[in-house]
């Protein structure tokens, strides 16, 4: 389902290329600003647990130091191993540009529908949790089985959670959802959209590898999920797996913020517009992660086996989105 | 709730940082600020342990330093070392070193690194950290107290 966008009539062809630049420029800024939120986040707990805690660039610097240094691949290594680095990097920038984080004349949005960035994320996770087997280890297997398991409880919730803002605007094109959002403030806060907010943001937490799901600072090798499954890589490798981790809490982060609260996010592609929508698109993302470093403070990882109730939680409260969407409409 | 009260009472448990060691070896160049640690014990009593605990504990604090302790030798850039190398682990403790990318750093920490104190001649010690890996930074102390360790860490990342 494809809801057609509206189309100015003037100048289709530098239209298309401001559009592909708002596209990209949306990229880079993903790029850029993952490991700065990720230094955020540490920052604010460092903050709350009572430490002096690194810089915010701290994670820019380990990215940095790490593309210097040779990656290793070990013996027993496949296609598989290699390929994944590269395959989560693209899904993730790809993602990255075609989510109408700035302005919702995105050259991509055709194609943007949920679904597509539902089955993109995925890839990133199948690709990662195959690399986990291919080196062969005992914990590369134990945490792609886990990962894999998160992800087959996460994804339904995921298209749930957005499915309930969809049935009001008749699409599941994300372009047409939050312009919708933009143009129709009331429509926002709603029933509907309190709930599946609350599934996507535990979606979120499962599906980036936060608390309470997956600890990022713990190395116990019995609760590792994400870090078990890149224990292997090294060097320009393992910078690659960690940037596009960064970047993939970002964009879902960014999309909890875009679809539940659209003010902002610019209806063309007016350079004004774009430059508003990415101030406030960092603002948001400021606050999201400020919430998240709060949360994670006050919160225990979950066992492993209580995880499913968690995310079986969630969806509930996906379905009951939908259903109170297509009921109160 | 209790623990944003404790938050709250105790505000900032770290202490001011610890001097820089003057020495900073030459492979530390490249590092620019960002220095990931794994950890082996040789066979050590554990003291240095609970001293390098400690270097990562709220009040010592090295990741403000960039400084992190890592879960595999291939993420790390620099590994501790600490006991002297028992005829057990001598295998283990060179296949991490040889597990790491280059440039890779090695910093024995306590005095039973260096020259196995306590322990030389004994029956299960094969030596000190350097006849089985080479050692670039040497923090010496039975064990080295925190501020030692957090001190030589520093001197690695440059911050």
């Amino acid at each position: 389902m494809v809801a057609p966008l509206p189309v100015a009539a003037d100048g289709q062809g530098s239209r298309m290329s401001a559009g592909w630049a708002v596209a990209a420029a949306q990229a880079v800024l993903v790029a850029a600003v993952a490991p700065l939120l990720l230094g955020f986040t540490r920052a604010v707990r460092a903050r709350l647990e009572g430490r002096g805690g690194g810089r915010i660039a701290q994670p820019w610097r380990d990215l940095r130091k790490q593309f210097r240094k040779e990656p290793l691949i070990p013996a027993d290594a496949g296609v598989f191993f290699a390929a994944a680095p590269a395959v989560l990097t693209a899904t993730s920038l790809m993602v990255a540009a075609a989510v109408p984080y700035l302005s919702t004349q995105n050259p991509l949005a055709s194609s943007t529908d949920l679904i597509v960035v539902v089955g993109l994320l995925l890839l990133g996770t199948v690709a990662l949790a195959l690399a986990g087997l291919d080196t062969g280890t005992a914990f590369g297997g134990m945490g792609a089985s886990r990962e894999m398991t998160i992800a087959a409880l996460v994804e339904p919730t995921l298209l749930l959670s957005v499915f309930a803002l969809s049935t009001r605007v008749g699409s599941t094109n994300l372009s047409a959802i939050v312009a919708a959002g933009t143009t129709d403030q009331a429509r926002v806060f709603s029933p509907a959209s309190a709930l599946a907010a609350a599934a996507l943001a535990i979606a979120t937490l499962a599906e980036a590898g936060r608390l309470p799901v997956d600890n990022p600072a713990t190395h116990l090798e019995l609760t590792m999920v994400h870090e078990a499954m890149t224990l292997e890589y090294s060097g320009r490798d393992l910078a690659l797996v960690e940037w596009a981790s960064a970047m993939r809490l970002t964009i879902l982060l960014g999309l909890l913020a875009t679809v539940f609260v659209p003010w902002g996010v610019a209806t063309n592609l007016h350079p004004v517009a774009v430059a508003l929508a990415a101030a406030l698109f960092v603002a948001k993302l400021c606050v999201l992660s400020g919430l998240l470093a709060v949360a994670e403070v006050f919160t225990a990882k979950l066992r492993l086996f209580r995880v499913p109730e968690l995310l079986a939680g969630s969806f509930v409260l996906g379905l009951l989105a939908v259903i109170t969407s297509a009921v109160l409409a | 709730m209790g623990l944003s009260r404790t938050m709250r009472r105790v505000g900032r448990m770290a202490e001011p940082a610890p001097r820089t060691s003057a020495h900073r070896p030459p492979g530390a160049a490249g590092l620019g600020g960002s220095v990931q640690v794994r950890h082996v014990d040789a066979g050590s009593c554990n003291g240095c342990e609970i001293e390098i605990g400690q270097a990562f504990s709220p009040v010592y604090d090295a990741e403000r330093h960039g400084v992190r302790l890592v879960a595999s030798p291939r993420h790390a850039d620099v590994l501790t070392v600490t006991g002297p190398v028992t005829v057990n682990m001598a295998g283990a403790l060179r296949k991490t070193y040889d597990a790491m990318p280059e440039p890779r750093l090695v910093v024995a920490v306590g005095d039973c690194a260096r020259d196995c104190g306590l322990f030389a001649g004994g029956y299960g010690v094969l030596g000190p950290v350097s006849d089985v890996v080479p050692v670039d930074v040497q923090v010496s102390g039975c064990p080295p107290e925190p501020a030692a360790i957090v001190s030589a860490l520093r001197a690695l990342t440059g911050r």
